[in-house]
């Protein structure tokens, strides 16, 4: 056997040495035009395969490089929640409240988590018809690590899926914000679940998913822009929110009781946490780590800026004094103006759309909700409604084809370039946000209050929902 | 013996403190308190909602002295609290009938 085996190596040796030579010889000797081409027709063969291979190596590398930056947004968007909303939401009521609100946003991180793996990604993203996805993806069925190239071509689904999980957690816990301080923990359980399915589920279908009415990058019948989340997050839960207080009531003793913030500090950090968050939020919203991200990157922090400047100059003129609770709400109110059109408009415009948000947003917190009299605890209609419909239509307005050419190379976006009709679609877009908003939520609260009621008791909201609805306090200053 | 109750800013404390122990003050007691005079707080504004704070920070400190000491612990503490603005404190005497340092049970004078 072993002989057999050393034959064979020496017989290969042999040919090696000898057919080498031999090889080069041939070669050396072919000159003749005939085998001229055929070298030729090799080495372009060649040529090709490694160009072949040189795409498929940049495309792998594009993909891991979205892929990377997607993540990230992902984990940011995922902070705008955990640590920053809760901090913002939990320093601005009083410090009996302070853990059952912080616990609000928290358990928006489990409970919608659940439902989007189970049921709701299926109803946002799956196929189905112009207003909802289907069951085909339920239990994350065929949402696996191969791209879908109707939402993102260079990266894993799986990977769009959790991003777009972060955007189905924070909404509803915005809407938080609007009845602090008196709901009760089940009901707001049994309340955020319905919320999911049957207004967010629907709205992200409408805006971004297959064959959605509002898609405007899918041949929607009403295209409507929505870079990151204005009509889908900010319009539906800020309506919402204001549906909610009014439906739910003033807390005890408002407006003829102090309820000042117990912290500004936390709030403060929240706040500049959402600030961070939301280049996940809005730069993210490119689904690749290209030209846009940067330009949806700039756009929002300009916003953000310019809106802290418009809030404390108006505080400032009317008030005497520049509060930090202003610029912070400033900041977020900015925020929430450019999301829709992060994707769409030059820098420039981003300082106009958030000075203006800034502005407008100070109006409807301080003067608006006074004239109405409505008790929007922590003002998530007068920053995320308010400031969300002005981004849809300001949108409108500002879009540029030369950021985002969406409606094809050189034609016309918003109404500055002579689009006029993108304005009524923005419009349009936000008649129905408000509709489905308004209606779906006094269906849900009506069946919630009628079955296990909404409000907790006069006594649990006079002790504070930390001790009522979950046993402990935020601060024992005993110990 | 006459007991000085002296409410100041929190910010005067060491100055009068150490006024009250240059003239030969020995003992005292700080108290952190809460409360207004004439001016009745102030406000402070949340998102254009005013709050009125009418019970501002201070301090109480109480010393109790000779007879004879009273008028030096009196300008001591005015001269060492006085910015001359709103909020500046006011200062209370009482005649003290019994003082007894529970040591030794001395009594009067020689137990403050």
């Amino acid at each position: 056997m072993r002989i057999a085996v050393v034959k064979v190596f020496l017989a290969l040796l042999l040919v090696l040495g000898v057919g080498g030579p031999m090889l080069a010889g041939q070669q050396a000797f072919a000159q003749t035009p005939a085998a001229a081409s055929v070298s030729q027709a090799s080495r372009l063969a060649n040529l090709e395969k490694q160009a072949a291979s040189n795409t498929a190596a940049i495309a792998a590398a594009q993909t891991s490089g979205d892929n990377a930056w997607m993540l990230v947004s992902a984990a940011l968007v995922l902070m705008m929640s955990g640590p920053g909303l809760a901090l913002f939401y939990g320093g601005l009521v009083r410090k009996k409240n302070v853990l059952g609100t912080m616990m609000q946003t928290f358990a928006m991180m489990a409970l919608v988590t659940v439902l989007w793996a189970l049921v709701s990604y299926s109803l946002a993203f799956g196929q189905g018809n112009a207003f909802i996805g289907g069951f085909h993806n339920m239990f994350l069925h065929g949402v696996g690590l191969a791209p879908d190239p109707a939402y993102a071509a260079t990266i894993p689904l799986q990977t769009f899926m959790v991003y777009q999980l972060m955007f189905a957690i924070i909404t509803p816990a915005l809407i938080t914000g609007a009845f602090a301080e008196r709901m009760k923990f089940s009901s707001m359980l049994v309340f955020m679940t319905c919320w999911t399915l049957f207004i967010y589920s629907p709205m992200a279908h409408m805006v971004w998913g297959k064959g959605g009415l509002l898609n405007a990058a899918q041949g929607g019948r009403i295209p409507c822009l929505d870079f990151a989340g204005g009509t889908v997050v900010h319009v539906t839960s800020g309506v919402s929110a204001l549906v909610t207080a009014i439906f739910l009531g003033k807390r005890l003793g408002y407006p003829r009781e102090p309820m000042p913030p117990h912290s500004v500090v936390l709030s403060f950090v929240g706040a500049c946490m959402l600030w961070v968050g939301w280049f996940g939020f809005n730069a993210g919203s490119a689904l690749s780590a290209g030209t846009l991200a940067t330009s949806a990157f700039v756009t929002t922090h300009f916003a953000a800026a310019a809106a802290a400047i418009g809030w404390i100059a108006a505080e400032w003129i009317r008030q005497g004094k520049p509060s930090a609770l202003g610029a912070i709400s400033g900041a977020v109110a900015g925020l929430v103006a450019i999301t829709p059109a992060a994707g769409f408009v030059t820098p420039m415009s981003a300082l106009w759309i958030g000075l203006i948000a800034g502005i407008f947003c100070y109006f409807m917190v301080v003067k608006v909700k006074a004239w109405f009299g409505y008790d929007d605890s922590l003002d998530a209609f007068g920053v995320h409604g308010a400031g969300g419909t002005l981004g849809a239509v300001l949108t409108g307005i500002f879009a540029n084809s030369a950021i985002n050419p969406i409606f094809g190379a050189g034609k016309a976006t918003g109404l500055l370039e002579g689009n006029w009709r993108q304005l009524f679609n923005q419009i349009g877009g936000v008649a129905i946000a408000w509709s489905i908003s308004i209606v779906g939520t006094l269906i849900i609260l009506f069946v919630v209050d009628k079955t296990m009621g909404l409000r907790v008791s006069e006594e649990e909201e006079h002790d504070g929902l930390d001790l009522s609805q979950h046993g402990e306090e935020g601060y024992d200053w005993a110990h | 013996m006459q007991k000085i109750e002296a409410v100041i800013q929190p910010s005067k404390l060491d100055a009068v403190k150490d006024a009250l122990v240059e003239i030969g003050v020995d003992g005292m007691t700080i108290l952190e308190a809460r409360g207004h005079g004439r001016q009745k707080g102030h406000t402070e504004v949340y998102r254009g909602r005013e709050y009125s704070v009418d019970l501002l920070p201070k301090v109480k400190v109480e010393i109790v002295v000779t007879d004879a000491m009273v008028d030096g612990a009196v300008n001591a503490i005015i001269s060492a609290a006085r910015t001359g603005t709103i909020g500046d404190g006011k200062i209370f005497i009482s005649k003290i009938d019994e003082a007894i340092r529970i040591r030794n049970d001395e009594r009067g004078e020689i137990a403050l």
